[in-house]
């Protein structure tokens, strides 16, 4: 299932935050969004599956699209659409007052309509995959970063997803717990699924993505596969950015 | 002055030497002035709230009443000048040995039990106790035919010799603060079916009344006195001389006939009557007032146990409203169109401003008043259980509203969003997702406003509710243990109160899991 995007704008008051962003990513493959704050990529991300409205353009999923103007993250649309797209946030947003278990099995019991027994089942192989299978019992406050990160992947994976949306996960991490979770999207790629991720990780992205797309100011400045833009950027804004980021 | 004042300062040291220049001037005429100030005015204590015809303010807000004439004449006779002292009713008898005032006259009934405590004057009334009914009345017309109507409730007042003549022949009873609440209640509701009070209050307020009619002749004979502390002998003589020479030279008798009040059984008081009856109720049989009196603590602890249920179920009752109607409140007030917002808001701010009092009395005394103004053909009269709990639970759901509104608003934009990637509609994120986070917030709020709220139960025996604190005033002002029965009653509330924090701790670990 591949996603396209076309010609996404979106103001805020007299900001223009998104000016005419295109993206594509092909079923199974991995998109990394980079650029510096402020750029507009966590917001690019959000559009995708409907967390964020916006002005003018399309956004195609599979055979499904969101049109311009849809009426917000509750609207019955964007939330079929989002059955095709996990997310995972920066802060992890588990829920704290469910156990890891029954963060797992929330959306696929009350959304979905699944069985409790299933859903465990389910979930507790997720959590095997994620690394964390003795910790289904464990509340969200009992966890480390990484873990409550990997918990955050295996609840969005639940819904059985066509693809991931991972907005800066690994940002509030620190550098040890870092790698535990890319570990994970590396097993996710090699099942098959398809990955959208901005993140600040260049060594990850030059190692795991298939495709690279550097913005600034709301703006695709640059595009392709990550040995043309890391190694040899052509445009100014790209090169300073790596210049800054990797020291 | 020879300096001009330059500043405010200035001008104030010179106002502050002029007065002290002629404090000093008048000293000695203060001083002066003190020995002749002959005796301070007696205090009379009296309840003039519904208190016709015996002391009340008329349209013009002029005292009046016929104790107030008979005080006049009392004053003048013993040569004192008599202050009035307003008090509630069924505090007279307390107030008097406490010593808030010289001596209570507000139609007392003498009998044997207060002659105990109170030294009585001489009677200045004999009183009897009239039944009344409502004009379409067909089931009773006695006392005794009351008795045999099932479910027939009698409204009479606390702390008289009708409530306990009620009490005696184990009538079901309702107690009134006042005569004008009980009559109204009578005439435009079914809460009770008749009043049974004294003869006075029956003349001033049914009888004008042609929805109401006087149910056989007034039975139950008795003298009003004026009360005094037993201590206080002196000035008790001195009012006893001056009621028989009211009595003698036909002064009381001019007033009672002015106030229409003068009938056969006055006569008794002429002088040359016997008066070895003084002092005894007419009506016969074993005294069941002589067995309460010899209160015991099995006696009462029942009857504190019921008062105390009734605080129970009127807590749970309106907390439950409170909640009820808070929550759609609150989502309203979050949620809602713009002129859902506006008028939840002024919900809030209207039941939030308004004393829960006032709310009490306009729901138990005033609904009834209104369908009756506007001829709806039903009367809305709410039981005194029903008006409580509408009272409390309006004025408690402001207070939940505006509880639960904030605690669903501290809830991160993230959780929303996080439900929202999931795949959850709006509703399904609120009662999975927000709701239950929201409420361990709300909680120790909630659990404070349950307190507060079973405390404020005992607002209720204005609606005539004999809850846990109304129920120990009337067994303290019956029996005088007001320490010993208040000791039990807090021990009461406290035992029932502890508890209730402890659930709510207990619920906070349940909602809050992940602190075990």
């Amino acid at each position: 299932m591949h996603i396209r995007a076309r010609g996404i704008r979106k103001r805020f008051q007299d900001r223009t935050i998104l000016d005419g962003v295109n993206l594509f990513v092909e079923s199974g493959k991995t998109l990394v969004l980079l650029g510096p704050s402020g750029s507009g990529k966590s917001t690019m991300l959000r559009c995708l599956n409907g967390l964020n409205t916006f002005d003018e353009g399309t956004v195609d999923v599979g055979d499904r699209s969101l049109q311009a103007g849809h009426s917000g993250q509750f609207s019955s649309y964007t939330r079929d659409l989002r059955k095709l797209l996990g997310m995972v946030f920066q802060d992890f947003q588990l829920f704290p007052h469910l156990s890891v278990l029954q963060n797992i099995m929330e959306a696929p019991v009350t959304v979905s309509g699944v069985s409790k027994t299933e859903a465990r089942l389910q979930a507790l192989e997720l959590l095997k995959s994620v690394g964390l299978e003795n910790h289904g019992q464990h509340y969200p406050s009992q966890l480390s970063g990484g873990q409550k990160q990997r918990v955050a992947i295996a609840r969005a994976l639940a819904m059985r997803p066509k693809a991931l949306l991972c907005d800066e996960i690994t940002s509030s991490l620190d550098p040890e717990l870092k790698h535990e979770v890319l570990e994970v999207l590396e097993k996710l790629q090699e099942r098959g699924l398809t990955l959208l991720m901005v993140t600040h990780e260049i060594g990850f992205a030059r190692k795991a993505a298939d495709h690279i797309v550097f913005m600034a100011d709301g703006k695709v400045v640059e595009e392709g596969k990550p040995s043309s833009v890391l190694d040899s950027p052509v445009a100014d804004r790209t090169r300073n950015f790596l210049a800054n980021i990797l020291g | 002055m020879a300096y001009p004042a330059k500043t405010t300062k200035d001008l104030m040291i010179a106002v502050t030497s002029g007065m002290i220049l002629l404090m000093q001037a008048l000293l000695p005429f203060i001083f002066l002035m003190l020995p002749l100030q002959v005796e301070k005015p007696l205090i009379w204590a009296s309840d003039e709230e519904g208190g016709a015809p015996y002391l009340f303010r008329d349209s013009t807000l002029e005292q009046k009443g016929f104790e107030l004439d008979i005080i006049r004449a009392i004053s003048a006779h013993i040569g004192r000048p008599i202050e009035f002292k307003q008090y509630p009713f069924d505090n007279l008898i307390p107030g008097l040995l406490k010593g808030d005032f010289d001596f209570a006259m507000n139609g007392l009934e003498i009998t044997e039990e207060r002659k105990k405590t109170i030294r009585f004057s001489k009677p200045y009334y004999i009183y009897r106790q009239q039944l009344v009914t409502r004009a379409d009345e067909k089931r009773f017309q006695t006392l005794l035919g009351c008795k045999t109507t099932k479910g027939a409730i009698i409204g009479t007042m606390e702390a008289t010799q009708a409530e306990r003549l009620l009490d005696q022949e184990g009538i079901p009873k309702r107690i009134y603060p006042s005569p004008t609440e009980a009559y109204a209640d009578l005439a435009s509701t079914d809460r009770i079916d008749a009043v049974f009070m004294d003869l006075p209050m029956a003349l001033q307020y049914a009888l004008p009344d042609k929805r109401l009619r006087f149910a056989g002749k007034p039975t139950a004979r008795g003298f009003y006195g004026i009360a005094f502390r037993p201590q206080d002998e002196e000035l008790a003589k001195k009012v006893d001389s001056a009621i028989e020479e009211i009595r003698g030279n036909g002064k009381l008798r001019s007033i009672l006939v002015k106030w229409n009040l003068w009938d056969d059984y006055q006569e008794e008081l002429s002088p040359g009557f016997l008066y070895e009856e003084e002092g005894r109720p007419d009506f016969s049989g074993p005294s069941l007032i002589e067995q309460s009196q010899s209160w015991s603590f099995g006696q009462y602890l029942p009857m504190l146990l019921e008062g105390a249920w009734v605080t129970i179920e009127l807590t749970a009752s309106s907390f439950a409203l409170a909640l009820l109607m808070g929550l759609p409140l609150a989502l309203a007030r979050l949620y809602g169109p713009a002129w859902l917002k506006a008028t939840a808001l002024t919900y809030v701010e209207f039941f939030r401003g308004i004393p829960v009092l006032l709310l009490l009395f306009f729901l138990y005394f005033g609904l009834p008043a209104v369908s009756d103004y506007w001829g709806l053909g039903f009367s809305i009269s709410l039981s005194p259980f029903m008006a409580a709990t509408l009272g409390l639970g309006l004025n408690y759901a402001a207070f939940e509203a505006e509880n639960l509104r904030t605690a669903i608003q501290s809830i991160p934009k993230g959780q929303w969003e996080a439900a929202a990637s999931l795949g959850m509609c709006r509703t399904l994120a609120f009662r999975r997702i927000i709701m239950p986070q929201a409420l361990r917030v709300a909680l120790p709020t909630l659990t404070n406003d349950l307190v507060a709220l079973f405390k404020d139960t005992s607002i209720a025996s204005v609606v005539a509710l004999v809850e846990l604190n109304k129920q120990y005033q009337i067994l303290a002002k019956s029996s005088l243990k007001f320490v010993e029965l208040g000791i039990i009653t807090a021990i009461l509330y406290l035992a029932l109160s502890l508890p209730l924090g402890r659930l709510a701790r207990r619920l906070e670990h349940k909602l809050a899991p992940e602190h075990k």
